[in-house]
């Protein structure tokens, strides 16, 4: 590029103003208890922690903490549940519910996304646009399975396996309510879930519909709560499958204390996935998926494409559209229509973020990062890129789960499959050409369970999700979302 | 004719940054701000068999009275009209900020020879006009012939001279897909175009965003290449405020905040102007009038 011409500008001239979502329609009580068996109890353990807002830190509400005896409380209302009214319910009617369901969240998806952008920082475009539609269609989609399980599986006798057990992670709280409660009730399974303990709220609001959906009394409970709340779901005696989302720490240690138990279990776990550029590839609508694959959410998305490799030969260009195309991004209050980067979720998430921007320092790498006045209250990063970086980076290896990309370059296909592969994570991972037969020779030696070709971070019911290697197995969505909560 | 290799665009990555665009929200200050910019972006244009002498005298007096009762709004950018009126537009605009564009080159079609192009350019640029509005031989162009293209662009730009501005209608509505859009943008700009322009008008599908967003990218390509800006014009189907918004949202967007001056950007439009007056005059007293107190000339 030629060093006189100067970088253009984004901002300085018609900024728009603000645009806030308004907030007066939404109902958030002061304390939510414990959604045991179709109401909402007080906690046995009579603790309650608070729920922040982490774009400005304000209180929102307090949440109850579950103890062993809620938990046994829970799961002896599935049990019952599932001995009872809903094992023996047809199918048909079982579907019903689950529409029901459906259109509840349709109904309050208004309600439903700025509680999800009130409680988890991610933008209001976000929340209103992908996250609560999407968890609206997996209710839809899921309800429509019911009845028609023996076609699924032809001459398998499909059979529910029980109480299942699931704890779910603070990035897509009521999306993730969705996948796992979706296929469970549509299987003839009832459930225990729990919500990460900073995005509680959704998951409770659901609690809600589901008591308006009049869904038959312990079906479906959610208790909320920390690790050992999760914890002491996943060692319940009386739980026949686990299904969980989150770090693969976590899922790790799961799968040791289920271990010579019966539980089934399907386990999303974290991921580091490759987004490649290739020099024949449609080079702006790359560059846009690269934004979307690593900033969407703040970057805490599992599957977020986190390394970026670039071909050699456009790797110069591919980097002066990306910094062009982060410097016209908006941070900001996640409730404006127009934020773009919203707050990161957590205190804690922030202070690991940050642990990283200075790793990626010392290690030498160059950072660059999106230049704006960055709010006072709350937890923000601003989108950060860093070049110079090797596969033998700490920020090109471990999961950072923040909006922080790790940018290195190939030669040929060959080594860049290589080193896409060359991780212990294998959830996802995209690739930009506009050359046929290099995107399938790719995707069938890729080691990641969602490819995404010429476009990045699309969800669909439909379609199964799911991990290789420490990226977890099991499948949700799709047909193959069924499985797991199915004995034959 | 392997000179002319540009990027590939993808349709589904484009629709999305569009659906992406179209979801900013423009209020208060930035809303009137805006409406009041795409106003002085606006060629007022005729373009009609039917065109007399009457009809551009008339246009070229509401060119600079938009609204007069709301005083302190912007004038249009310019006036676009076929060369026999030019004479008529360069009198009736003389006191006044406003340029007069002429389309030339056998417009509509652009099927006539090269020397009858030329002098129809010419008699625009004799007879006062500060900007060409030309068109592309899209038949040239689908027989592969890009090197025809890119002659007669240049040669038009030279018949131009040094003063009057080239803008190139690539009539995006007859080249089939976005790769075509891309390369037809490249071939312009290379052969020397100050503005590149979607379409005649005459054509359906005119004005796209999508179509607006590949021009867009091909012109930043450009400026990053050799540092020199060239302009942009979207013409026809931008009848309304909010559709010109997005526009401007992706302009600022893409190209950034530069581009936002009428120097660079042009509506080619002629409803849109009065629905924009409608919309300032709302944005500032916060009542909807009736589109008779607008005049329609």
């Amino acid at each position: 590029m030629n060093k006189e011409i100067k970088p253009l500008k984004f901002s300085g001239k018609w900024d728009f103003d603000p645009a806030p979502e308004s907030v007066d329609h939404i109902s958030l009580k002061d304390q939510y208890g414990l959604f045991i068996n179709g109401k909402f109890e007080n906690p046995q353990t009579s603790n309650y922690f608070p729920s922040v807002n982490p774009a400005n830190e304000e209180h929102l509400s307090m949440i109850a903490e579950a103890g062993e005896k809620d938990i046994n409380a829970a799961v002896s209302a599935a049990r019952k549940a599932f001995d009872g009214p809903w094992s023996k319910m047809s199918a048909k009617e079982r579907g019903k519910y689950i529409f029901r369901i459906a259109r509840l969240i349709q109904e309050k998806s208004r309600e439903l996304a700025v509680i999800e952008t009130l409680d988890g920082g991610k933008p209001i475009r976000e929340s209103r646009d992908v996250d609560v539609p999407i968890a609206a269609a997996h209710f839809f989609y899921y309800a429509g399975w019911t009845d028609k399980l023996n076609y699924a599986f032809p001459n398998r006798d499909p059979k529910p396996v029980g109480v299942a057990g699931q704890v779910i992670p603070w990035n897509f709280p009521l999306m993730m309510a969705a996948w796992k409660i979706a296929p469970a009730l549509a299987t003839g399974n009832t459930v225990v879930l729990k919500p990460a303990e900073t995005t509680s709220l959704t998951a409770l609001k659901l609690a809600e519909i589901i008591q308006e959906a009049d869904l038959p009394n312990g079906v479906v409970n959610i208790i909320t709560g920390a690790g050992a709340t999760g914890a002491g779901i996943v060692n319940h005696q009386d739980i026949d499958k686990i299904a969980f989302t989150g770090s693969t720490g976590v899922g790790k240690i799961i799968m040791k204390a289920i271990a010579g138990s019966n539980k089934k279990s399907t386990m999303e776990l974290g991921g580091k996935a490759a987004n490649i550029i290739f020099e024949d590839a449609p080079l702006d609508q790359a560059v846009e998926g690269v934004i979307n694959g690593i900033y969407f959410n703040q970057g805490h998305v599992c599957c977020a494409g986190s390394r970026l490799f670039v071909q050699e030969s456009v790797y110069d260009v591919v980097l002066r559209k990306l910094k062009d195309r982060i410097q016209s991004l908006i941070l900001g209050n996640p409730l404006d229509k127009n934020t773009d980067i919203g707050a990161i979720n957590s205190k804690e998430q922030l202070g690991t973020i940050n642990k990283y921007l200075k790793i990626g320092q010392q290690e030498g790498a160059d950072m660059f990062q999106l230049e704006c006045p960055i709010p006072k209250k709350g937890f923000w990063c601003p989108p950060t890129l860093f070049t110079n970086v090797s596969q033998s980076h700490v920020i090109a290896k471990e999961e950072i789960f923040g909006p922080v990309l790790a940018i290195q370059t190939f030669r040929t296909i060959d080594e860049v499959i290589t080193k896409a592969n060359n991780t212990p994570f294998g959830l996802s991972a995209g690739v930009w050409t506009d050359k046929g037969s290099k995107i399938f020779n790719l995707t069938s030696q890729m080691r990641a369970g969602v490819v995404w070709a010429n476009t990045y971070n699309k969800f669909d019911p439909t379609s199964p999700f799911g991990g290789y290697k420490e990226s977890g197995h099991g499948r949700e969505g799709g047909l193959h979302g069924l499985t797991p909560y199915l004995n034959f | 004719m392997g000179a002319f290799i540009s990027p590939k665009v993808d349709k589904v990555g484009i629709e999305d940054r569009v659906n992406r665009i179209t979801k900013r929200s423009i209020k208060k200050e930035a809303k009137l701000e805006g409406l009041k910019m795409a106003l002085n972006m606006v060629d007022l244009t005729t373009l009609e068999g039917m065109d007399t002498v009457n009809k551009v005298t008339q246009m070229c007096y509401k060119a600079q009275h938009l609204h007069d009762e709301f005083p302190g709004l912007p004038t249009v950018a310019a006036v676009c009209v076929y060369p026999n009126f030019v004479k008529i537009a360069v009198n009736a605009l003389k006191d006044s900020p406003i340029k007069v564009a002429s389309v030339a080159t056998a417009f509509p079609s652009g099927h006539s020879s090269l020397d009858v192009k030329i002098t129809d350019t010419k008699m625009a640029v004799d007879a006062g006009a500060h900007e060409v509005d030309m068109v592309i031989s899209r038949g040239k162009f689908h027989m592969g012939d890009f090197g025809f293209v890119y002659d007669e662009i240049a040669a038009i730009k030279q018949a131009c001279g040094t003063s009057v501005r080239l803008k190139v209608i690539l009539e995006t509505g007859e080249l089939g897909n976005l790769d075509n859009v891309r390369l037809a943008s490249d071939i312009a700009i290379a052969a020397g175009a100050d503005f590149i322009k979607t379409s005649t008008g005459k054509i359906k599908p005119a004005a796209t965003l999508p179509v607006t967003l590949v021009m867009l990218e091909a012109i930043k390509d450009h400026y990053y290449k050799t540092g020199i800006m060239v302009g942009m014009k979207p013409a026809g189907g931008i009848s309304n405020s909010k559709l010109a918004l997005q526009y401007l949202v992706m302009v600022k967007e893409t190209l950034g905040v530069k581009w936002l001056d009428n120097h660079w950007f042009r509506f080619g439009a002629s409803s849109l102007a009065n629905d924009l007056l409608m919309q300032i005059l709302k944005q500032s007293t916060g009542a909807y009038q009736s589109a008779n107190y607008f005049s329609k000339d």
